[in-house]
């Protein structure tokens, strides 16, 4: 097999190298007008012709090779380390046409590391609206380049793009100008000391921020040189970008015309509106309002529909082969129930998705940003917070990789922490069974009772998340200084494509992933609570009837059910912790369900319905989860979800960190267990404490 | 007494006269905010923090104490 090529996509944030990335590889990755959507590596393969393949890396955007954040030092690691497998042969750099001067900035950088570069000039669909036109002969040829001009919006330009990758020995190495006369006497002076060394590299090694410059320096012996301070480094760097600034406009100058009258934009007027002091926030809220009122109103006709199906198939599968015995009600009452419980919520999460989507791809997101960002200051957080709050709402771990973006380390460490609190879709499925069951039907002014409780929860869990990062600021001490840049994108039409790739790949892997573990969990639960020690459960059918001689018929196998799961396994694993949940107004079977629900929320639902179904003999009408739910009752025969306890388990779930994959994943973005463990036992502390005040105010 | 770019009303445009001071993040530089470019003041949010630029043909958005420190002459049309 020949030797695959290995290509680097390279570019500022939000040039569509993500976009350029899917057209070659085939893949669909996340796409977003918002800076900072990817933030870690992603590897795909591209077919060339005659066999040829191409490797390529998708990477985080970059303004240039100075980090300033974390996702950009991803990108800096890698051209700094020739030993790197991935390290490029061909460098692509994508940028964006109508911004070509400070996507040039970059490129003149790489061009000096002396890697070949392909300049790839995206979104060239918009050239004609802002009247933008290029003089592509002259532009190669003053930048010593191949460049192509690309859409993948369109679909062009990919086909051009990939005969350059495989020609890529053909390229130019030659820098386009020579950096080191801004310092000349410094320049000579460090290629004596490291002879063997590339000199631009050299410089951008030293000059790295230390606060994000984790580069190795071990192979470079910096001791016995004498560096610059701090300041005069920066000094420098000023003037490096001075003169290259002064480069780039003089090749633009007669590569590029721009008729200012034929450009047509509609950013300032959108602008006026959506950043606006007062209805700028008015929008925001009522776009927050018609989420909720979709996710709660309109994707309730699907679900009744989902619900009565799985139960039905249950039923059917208890008839059809019922003479399977054990195996049959393993898969009827754990497996079927427990899938059926997360299926429901697939209409309600693809609505999340979906809005969240829009609301990145049209370029809206920025403009949040920008609002938000004072508001947000005060309590610790950075405007940039905003984003992983928001997006928290799908789910909490790609939310807490999106911090990557934020420069400043308190900020992002504050937004890591608190971002839990904020209502992730793994909650809705709890918060959703709950409401039906304890919040009245009825309107007011036009927003159902229980559509407005929900959208109060996620009020809460924001309001939990910014609350805590106060207190956090007040804690964490820290002598960095802030500082906070953010571009605003030009607005753009959602790609109907982009955006549903999206809803369906993220519900995919939700479905799945949870899928996956209330799977294996409603399995062992059902087995835990079809078997148990001892002769109370193995004589459940004597003791009952010698106990309740008036029971006959469907009551005494109900008597008999339940009165063998209080003492199955599981049962016993509720009864021993029921004394600490008693005060929250919890019974021993919601128990277990919290119990389960340290691996993963969602599976609570699950839970119930595993544990409802095995614990009752059925009839018609008491199918559905939700029924058996709300005919349960305590011993002494009150019901078990009323008001109290049902606000006391929301408030219970709000705050509570149930979620392994948060965990680890807050361990790898800190690098240390501490900060989980504090998430971990801080919030469910909380969760404790605020659950038992409500039940006991309330009952 | 020197203008920056703090005090810039909605709609103002000058020219950048000095962003040499160390507390300038080098992004900001190497977005294009460097003397002799020219700056525009798009958006305010409320506190006048954070404002809304158009630099250098750059879009972004920048906290006034970064806005304070960089030195401009406004431009009158
Ligand atoms: N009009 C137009 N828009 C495009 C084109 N290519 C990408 N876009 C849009 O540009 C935005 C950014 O695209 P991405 O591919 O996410 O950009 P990126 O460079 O990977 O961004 P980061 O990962 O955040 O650095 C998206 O809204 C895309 O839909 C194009 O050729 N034309
Ligand atoms: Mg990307």
């Amino acid at each position: 097999m020949s030797k695959q090529i290995n290509v680097a996509l390279i570019g500022n944030p939000n040039t569509g190298k993500t976009s350029v990335f899917n057209a070659l590889t085939g893949l669909n990755q996340k796409v977003g007008n918002y800076p900072g959507i990817t933030v870690d590596k992603k590897e795909g393969i591209c077919k060339l012709s005659r066999g040829v393949k191409a490797h390529i890396l998708d990477l985080p955007g970059t303004y240039s090779l100075n980090a300033s954040s974390l996702d950009e030092n991803v990108v800096i690691e890698l051209l700094l380390n020739k030993n790197d497998k991935n390290y490029p042969d061909v460098a692509v750099i994508v940028s964006d046409v109508e911004n070509l001067k400070r996507n040039l900035l970059l490129f003149t950088q790489i061009k000096d590391l002396k890697i070949p570069t392909i300049l790839a000039i995206n979104m060239a669909d918009r050239m004609s609206r802002k009247g933008i036109s290029l003089d592509i002969e002259l532009l190669e040829k003053e930048l010593k380049t191949k460049i192509t001009l690309v859409s993948t919006r369109k679909n062009e330009g990919i086909t051009d793009l990939k005969a350059l990758i495989e020609n890529y020995k053909t390229l130019s190495t030659e820098p386009c100008l020579d950096t080191s006369t801004i310092d000349t006497e410094y320049f000579n002076s460090l290629k004596q000391a490291f002879p063997n060394q590339d000199l631009y590299k050299l410089w951008v090694v030293i000059s790295q921020d230390a606060n994000f410059g984790k580069i190795d320096r071990n192979e470079l012996d910096f001791s016995k040189f004498k560096t610059k301070s701090k300041s005069e480094l920066k000094r420098l760097q000023q003037k490096e970008t001075i003169k290259r600034y002064q480069f780039i406009n003089g090749v633009l100058k007669e590569g590029q015309t721009i008729d200012v009258t034929k450009a047509k934009g509609l950013r300032a007027q959108f602008d006026r509106v959506l950043t606006h002091k007062v209805w700028g926030y008015v929008i925001f809220f009522v776009i927050l309002l018609t989420i909720f009122q979709a996710i709660y109103d309109w994707a309730t006709v699907p679900m009744d529909f989902i619900d009565s199906s799985f139960a039905s198939l249950a039923d059917w599968i208890k008839v059809t082969f019922s003479g399977g015995g054990k195996l049959t009600n393993l898969i009827a009452e754990g497996v079927v129930a427990g899938i059926g419980g997360i299926v429901i919520f697939i209409p309600q999460i693809a609505f999340l998705f979906l809005f969240i989507a829009v609301l990145e791809e049209s370029g809206y997101m920025s403009r949040v940003v920008f609002l938000m960002d004072r508001i947000m200051r005060r309590f610790g957080l950075s405007g940039k917070s905003i984003v992983p709050l928001i997006s928290g709402t799908a789910c909490a771990i790609p939310a807490i990789m999106a911090t990557r973006n934020i420069e400043n380390w308190k900020e992002r460490l504050i937004t890591i922490l608190v971002t839990p609190f904020t209502t992730c879709s793994a909650r809705l499925p709890v918060y959703l069974i709950i409401i039906a069951l304890v919040i009245p039907e009825g309107r007011f002014l036009g927003l159902s009772y229980q559509a407005l409780t929900l959208m109060l929860l996620y009020l809460i869990g924001f309001g939990m998340a910014v609350f805590s990062a106060y207190i956090l600021d007040k804690i964490l001490k820290t002598n960095r200084k802030t500082f906070f840049v953010i571009e605003m994108p030009s607005y753009k039409v959602p790609l109907l494509k982009n955006v549903i790739l999206t809803v369906i790949e993220k519900t995919k892997t939700f479905v799945f992933e949870a899928g996956r573990i209330i799977l294996a969990i409603s399995i062992v639960l059902w087995i835990l609570a079809s078997y148990g020690p001892g002769k109370e459960f193995n004589n459940a059918e004597t003791i009952v009837e010698q106990t309740y001689p008036e029971l006959q018929g469907e009551q005494l196998e109900n008597k008999v059910a339940s009165y063998k799961l209080e003492h199955s396994f599981i049962g016993i694993v509720g009864k021993t912790i029921e004394p600490a949940i008693r005060p929250l107004g919890y019974d021993w079977k919601i128990g277990i369900g919290l119990v389960t629900s340290f691996a993963a929320r969602e599976v609570f639902v699950g839970t119930l319905a595993t544990i409802y179904s095995v614990g009752s003999a059925l009839d018609d009408d008491d199918k559905t989860i939700k029924n058996r739910m709300a005919n349960e009752v305590h011993d002494n025969g009150k019901k078990v979800f009323t008001l109290a306890s049902g606000i006391s388990l929301l408030l219970f779930y709000a705050f509570a960190m149930q979620c392994m994959s948060t965990l680890a994943i807050v361990k790898r973005e800190t690098n240390s267990w501490k900060w989980p463990m504090i998430q971990l036992f801080g919030m469910s502390l909380i969760a404790y404490i605020v659950a038992l005040i409500a039940f006991q105010i309330l009952k | 007494m020197s203008l920056t770019i703090a005090d810039l009303k909605k709609g103002e445009k000058a020219i950048i006269v000095d962003s040499s001071s160390e507390d300038i993040p080098l992004k900001l530089l190497e977005m294009g905010c460097l003397p002799g470019n020219i700056v525009e003041l798009l958006q305010v949010a409320p506190f006048h923090d954070p404002i809304y630029l158009n630099i250098n043909d750059s879009y972004l958005a920048i906290r006034k104490e970064t806005a304070a420190l960089i030195l401009i002459d406004i431009i009158n049309e």
